[in-house]
């Protein structure tokens, strides 16, 4: 069993007890323990279910690559599927459960799967779920999602908040290890801008428990002194539970910065997205011990050396009473050694090198320690805990020797360097035949906008494995990014180390080496999705011999964990498969993250309220108080109509257009784009962007315009007015005003750079209010001041400034809804005042403010095209009847050459019409005009379509506007629009305008 | 995520501040070219692995457009430029050639 | 001009700094060529302080004026002033080519204080705000979260920010997100 050792724990604080629940249980832990660390001080070794197969999971690390142990943490709003334990850190009232059973981890229905081991082979789902084609979705797919997914989907909504922090710096280092503290160190003394972070709450890694000295004294001094200078330096900044995780162009790091999660209820963000530019970066991200391939591996109670030297040391718990180590190299012996000093038992080191180990292997037989050399475990006994070993020669194909009970299995099969961060960008990989390890080659290290490299690793990262190594590493590393950023490294003394001397590892993918079938599909790769040696080399032999093609037909080291334990393991056994060597078959791509980060992170300050901006106008709030039904129009919300009590939005829209077409309207037209050109070639530049002639609009007056792109295509609209001989004012659309501000500025700095012509867009300078219907005029004289808005004073498509009231308006004759309108611009922050001033004026009127969709009825009525309605980008202007708004005389436009092309001049292009229904319903959004026949897909041909369609109460019947072959020339005819219930509803084609015609009523 | 110095007001501007405009130097056909002129002033874009030309716009800073010379396979940056001008300054052609010797880019080399 | 109010009616939220809305602020935008006497001449008699250099911000007495690009100032001002400002430096440079438009209406401008100023900014715009790389006088156009905005640095340690006057309130809120009590980075 596992349990608290009455020793050790360096990390502990066990003055302080905590509580916290797992699957209901209560259990206690200590200040400094990791959830992990604090189960199995509880004697809970079995933390969780594999995905695939169901089997019992112990946990295997001790920390970020741990594949297992896995928990549905937390509760509520605060509830996250998915956490690793080893990284949890305990705090008093922590809620957790383990993940992927049911009905509980000791009993599971679905471990059935295990039963069927050999009917589950790689490439299961993809050869099943073929045939035949109508069982995907009625029997394959339902059982899949059944059991896809490990954790349980957060149902509440996420009670915490994120948030982002930009940060410029000349050096990160990733990594707080004793090499990122000895190179932080040496960028900080350098005088570099440095910022250190570090994964877990522990500053000094794995040193202090692997120990050797520095400087004459135990490492964890030297990591002390470190500490300290670091944190006195003003130009270095250190912060733990923070993870480099990602490394992107240009020099930019994403750190994950856990901020709360260990303090659920303090205030202040969850978690801290740090995005750094930075000019270089150390990556002093240590190294992961590998598993070894033997039958048995995954049952829970077989650990890394490393995790099972973690537990003891750090946190002061044994993971069994009595520990079988298995190794290829030297390192785990120090597990052995340690394990023994706490006073456990270790009945057997089985050291596969037939020659065994060096001084460590030494010191474990003068501790009394068993120490056997070429031997190998043939198998694990065990179910839901380990009970024993059986051993046998390491170079035959497992005959068994010899059984001992244990409870514990320790193993090693070497440490590969996490070159996660370094490969991110591009980083490149070297394969080492001592080490039988994938190392940063820095000769190609990743590139930034210069050319250069920018990472640079340190200490394990970079290969070495002994603490004389990985110091001198990590001074050189931090002295070399100190450098590239443009410091002169500074001249720190180097520290002496004593080490002691290791015996060469020797590579063992199998054990034993000349296992069959029968023990290779009990030997597991990649524990979190089941895959085992079996599988892989199946998928060899069936041809996927990319490791790319295996790890994606294997699902090997696609899990949460990406594979940080299996990977090399998996590669090794499809090198040994296809008979080629490891570096050739080479590994999958390391992306970023290196670990899950939640999502919140990435949303940062995003959400709720500032999800995204919401746009409003300065009579917004007038609006909202009336319960105004807003519709989107780009970043705004404008209101789509104004219901009153017990009004459908139809009645509301039929209500607002009769009023405002009987009396008076108010519209809150502030959002349309205004754009001040100014300069002597204003009015060429303005001939040029428009299709029509600007340059001949006198001072005073308004014309609409239209804009075309380069395409010739239709791209805004608009009313122009001029306000002296050099400067005009453009309206835009409500959404083309920064687009088309952005055009315009594009044609005047790329290309007619020399023409005098500078823009403003002022489109927020102004409140705009449409005054709209007989009664208008009426309304603004009620009002006062000094401005003439007589017929004479203000003639239609003209402009003046004046006082309205106690306003400063400019008011523009021009209509959109064919009624007599005044569009009223005055200084936005009187908005409210000017359009209550409105309001109060018209009361005798009955005025009424009408919202986007009576607009859109009552242009539509009188006929006039609304950009995305009519158009979608492949319309041109001679489509919608428009030839009187292009000039004829102008010699070049933007978009005039593409109205030449053949097929902008085909005479069969669908032209724009009016069409009424014939039984006066409305025609559905998007339907198409049928024609005899069906096309090469068995569809119905086409003759046309609907742009806009509503119900006009002016006319009450349906009536609409679309784009028909041959239109124009077919007044009159009836044509049929389809339904989505498959019937269709007639329309006869007739003009466009369908109100007053002659423009008696906008003209009085 | 790629950072450019704006030539216009100095900032080195992060790809959130940038928006790309396409390709640089394009020439301008209008009423009177040919069909094939205006076609490949219109459509046809160069795509290539290595040395390319764009357009970039300070949108969330000074509004400036300006061009830049980077690769595409690399990202390195070989400078960036003013837009009024019709082709690449001489230093950074240099520049390029001096990594990618024999380089050309449409009418360019 | 008694019915005019700011966007948002000088609200203010005190988190780890303090965010507050200025209220009106008068605002010109001038548009012609920096370098120019005429240019000059006219800045200086409109406000009293100089052509700022690239990306500074620089102080008049009744005015000051920053650096928006390199064909392009800011004139902020009192908000009753800013006719008159559009209107003397229109007069100003009558013999050139230029636009002095008043755009006091289109915009919100806020306050930012306290000793942690720097680092609610730096969570929403990404710009380098450290000391050495933000001083005093230093103007920069950017983004805040999702929306263009511009800020500077006073000489008192607090900055003030500009944006559209529509997404006053978003710029508000994300604002208040940022400077929010616990949130303190302690790397500024």
């Amino acid at each position: 069993m596992s349990t608290r050792l009455a020793t050790g724990g360096r990390l502990l604080n066990k003055g302080k007890q905590l509580h916290f629940t797992f699957n209901g249980k209560r259990f206690t832990g200590f200040e400094g323990d990791t959830l992990a660390s604090a189960l199995l001080a509880n004697d809970q070794m079995m933390m969780g279910r594999s995905f695939k197969y169901h089997r019992p999971r112990g946990v295997v690390a001790s920390g970020a690559e741990e594949p297992n142990a896995l928990m549905n943490m937390g509760e509520g709003g605060k509830f996250e599927p998915n956490q690793r334990a080893t990284t949890t850190e305990l705090f008093d009232g922590l809620t957790c459960a383990s993940q992927n059973h049911w009905p509980s981890l000791e009993f599971d229905v679905g471990a059935v799967n295990n039963y069927m081991t050999r009917f589950f082979p790689a490439g299961f789902y993809y050869k099943t779920f073929m045939f035949p084609k109508f069982a995907w979705k009625h029997v394959f797919e339902p059982i899949v999602r059944q059991s896809a997914g490990l954790g349980k989907v957060p149902k509440d909504r996420d009670v915490d908040t994120y948030e982002h922090f930009y940060a410029y710096v000349d050096v990160v280092v990733i990594g707080g290890g004793v090499a990122g503290l000895e190179a932080a160190h040496k960028a900080g003394k350098s005088g570099a801008k440095v910022l250190l972070m570090e994964q877990t709450p522990h500053w000094g890694g794995r040193a202090a428990v692997d120990g050797g000295e520095v400087n004459g004294a135990p490492v964890a001094d030297y990591i002390a002194t470190l500490l300290a200078e670091l944190d006195a330096m003003d130009n270095v900044t250190i912060r733990t539970r923070m993870m480099g995780a990602g490394v992107y162009d240009h020099g930019y790091v994403l750190g994950y910065e856990r901020v709360n999660d260990h303090t659920p209820l303090s205030t202040g963000p969850r978690h801290r997205l740090w995005r750094i530019r930075t000019k270089q970066i150390v990556t002093a991200t240590g190294a992961i011990e590998r598993p070894l391939s033997f039958a048995g591996n995954d049952i829970p109670g077989v650990m890394l050396a490393s995790a099972v030297r973690d537990y003891a040391v750090d946190y002061g718990v044994s993971s069994g009473d009595r520990t079988v180590v298995v190794t290829n190299n030297d390192d785990a012996y120090r597990t052995a050694i340690a394990l023994k000093n706490a006073g456990l038992e270790v009945p057997v080191i089985l050291d596969a090198r037939a020659s065994g180990g060096g001084a460590l292997a030494d010191e474990a037989r003068a501790l009394g320690i068993r120490v056997e050399n070429g031997k190998a475990i043939a198998k694990v006994k065990g179910g839901k805990r380990v009970t024993g070993v059986a051993i046998c020669a390491q170079a035959g194909e497992g005959a068994v020797l010899e059984e001992i009970k244990c409870d514990a299995v320790a193993m090693s099969g070497g440490w590969s360097p996490v070159v996660h961060l370094w490969s991110h960008c591009g980083g490149k990989l070297t394969w080492d035949e001592t080490q039988s390890h994938f190392r940063p080659d820095p000769e190609r290290a990743p590139t930034n906008q210069d050319g250069v490299g920018f990472v640079v690793t340190a200490g394990v990262a970079s290969g070495p494995l002994t603490l004389d190594g990985v110091l001198a590493d990590a001074a050189n590393a931090g002295a070399k990014a100190a450098e590239a950023a443009g410091f002169k490294a500074a001249d720190t003394a180097a520290p002496t180390v004593t080490a002691t001397a290791e015996a060469a590892m020797e590579p063992v993918w199998m054990m034993p080496q000349g296992a069959g079938p029968a023990l290779r599909i009990k030997s597991w790769l990649d524990y979190q999705n089941d895959v085992k040696v079996s599988d892989v080399r199946l998928a060899a032999q069936e041809g996927y011999e990319s490791v790319e093609h295996t790890k994606r037909y294997t699902t090997l080291g696609m899990a949460t964990d990406q594979g940080k334990l299996s990977n090399i393991n998996g590669l090794a056994t499809l090198a040994g498969q296809l008979n080629a060597p490891i570096p050739a078959v080479g590994t999958t791509t390391f992306r970023p993250p290196y670990t899950p980060i939640s999502f919140g992170a990435i949303a940062g300050e995003a959400r709720d309220a500032v999800f995204q901006p919401l746009r409003r106008t300065t009579i917004h709030q007038y609006h909202e108080d009336q319960k105004a039904f807003f519709e989107p129009v780009g970043q705004w919300r404008r209101p789509y109509c104004f219901p009153q009590a017990g009004e459908s939005h139809a009645d509301a829209v039929k209500r607002e257009i009769n009023q405002t077409r009987a009396s008076v309207g108010l519209l809150d037209a502030s959002t349309l784009g205004k754009i001040i050109v100014k300069g002597p070639d204003a009015g060429k530049f303005l001939d040029m962007l428009y299709t029509n002639m600007m340059s001949t609009l006198k001072p005073g007056k308004c014309r609409y315009g239209l804009m075309c792109s380069e395409n010739g295509f239709l791209s805004d609209d608009g009313v122009v007015a001029r306000i002296d001989e050099d400067t005009f004012l453009c309206h835009t659309t409500t959404g083309g005003a920064d687009r088309i501000h952005g055009w315009m500025e594009d044609w005047l700095q790329c290309e007619w750079w020399d023409w005098k012509v500078y823009t403003a867009n002022v489109t927020e300078q102004y409140a705009q209010v449409a005054v709209v219907g007989p009664n208008a005029r009426k309304v603004i004289e009620k009002l006062g001041g000094d401005m003439d808005v007589s017929k004479e004073g203000l003639a239609f498509m003209e402009w003046k400034d004046g006082k309205i009231g106690e306003f400063d308006a400019r008011a523009y004759r021009i209509s959109f809804s064919g009624e007599l309108s005044y569009e009223i611009a005055v200084p936005a922050s009187q908005g409210r005042a000017f359009w209550d001033a409105l309001m109060e004026a018209g009361a005798e009127f009955n005025i009424m403010p009408y919202g986007t969709e009576a607009l859109h009825v009552m242009r539509a009525e009188k006929g006039f095209i609304m950009i995305g309605d009519e158009t979608d980008g492949t319309i041109i202007p001679q489509d919608l009847g428009l030839n009187w708004a292009i000039s004829k005389k102008k010699e070049d436009f933007l978009g005039k050459r593409a109205q030449q092309r053949a097929h902008m001049t085909d005479p069969n292009r669908w032209k724009l019409v009016g069409l009424k229904t014939v039984d006066g319903s409305v025609i559905p959004d998007g339907s198409y005009a049928i024609a005899e026949g069906t096309n090469a897909n068995g569809q119905r041909n086409t003759q046309g379509r609907v742009t806009s369609t509503y119900y006009s109460p002016t006319l009450d019947c349906g009536i609409a506007m679309g784009l028909v072959h041959n239109g124009p020339d077919r007044m009159g005819e009836v044509i049929e629009f389809n339904k989505v219930d498959g019937t269709t509803v007639k329309a006869e084609i007739c003009d466009p305008v369908f109100y007053d015609k002659d423009g008696e009523k906008q003209n009085v | 995520m790629l950072t450019l110095q704006c030539p216009y007001c100095g900032v080195h501007a992060e790809e959130t501040e940038l928006h790309a405009e396409g390709e640089a130097h394009l020439k301008r056909f209008g009423p009177g070219s040919s069909d094939d002129e205006f076609e490949t002033y219109l459509f046809m874009r160069e795509n290539p692995k290595g040395v390319h030309f764009e357009r970039w716009r300070h949108a969330s800073g000074c509004g400036k457009f300006f061009h830049a010379a980077r690769s595409t396979t690399t990202l390195e940056v070989f400078g960036t430029y003013s837009a009024q001008t019709l082709e690449p300054p001489q230093d950074i052609k240099d520049k390029i050639s001096a990594k990618y010797p024999g380089w050309s880019w449409r009418d360019f080399s | 001009m008694s019915n005019a109010v700011s966007a948002l009616n000088a609200a203010s939220f005190e988190g780890f700094a303090k965010v507050s809305e200025t209220g009106l602020r008068g605002m010109v935008t001038l548009r012609g060529d920096l370098s120019g006497k005429g240019v000059k001449q006219a800045v200086k008699a409109a406000t009293g302080a100089d052509v700022p250099d690239a990306r500074r911000v620089t102080r008049g007495t009744s005015g000051d004026v920053a650096w928006m690009s390199p064909d392009e100032l800011l004139i902020i001002c009192d908000y009753q002033a800013a006719n008159d400002v559009v209107a003397a430096l229109t007069g100003k440079l009558s013999g050139e080519h230029a636009l002095a438009v008043n755009v006091s209406d289109a915009r919100a401008v806020f306050r930012i204080e306290g000793n942690a100023a720097r680092e609610v900014l730096a969570k929403v715009a990404p710009v380098d705000l450290s000391a050495d790389a933000f001083q005093a006088g230093d103007f920069r156009r950017s983004r805040i979260a999702q929306v263009a905005a511009a800020f500077w640095l006073n000489d008192d340690g607090s900055f003030e920010l500009v944006c559209f006057r529509s997404v006053a309130q978003y710029v508000f809120d994300v604002l208040k997100v940022s400077a929010e009590n616990g949130g303190e980075v302690g790397f500024l």
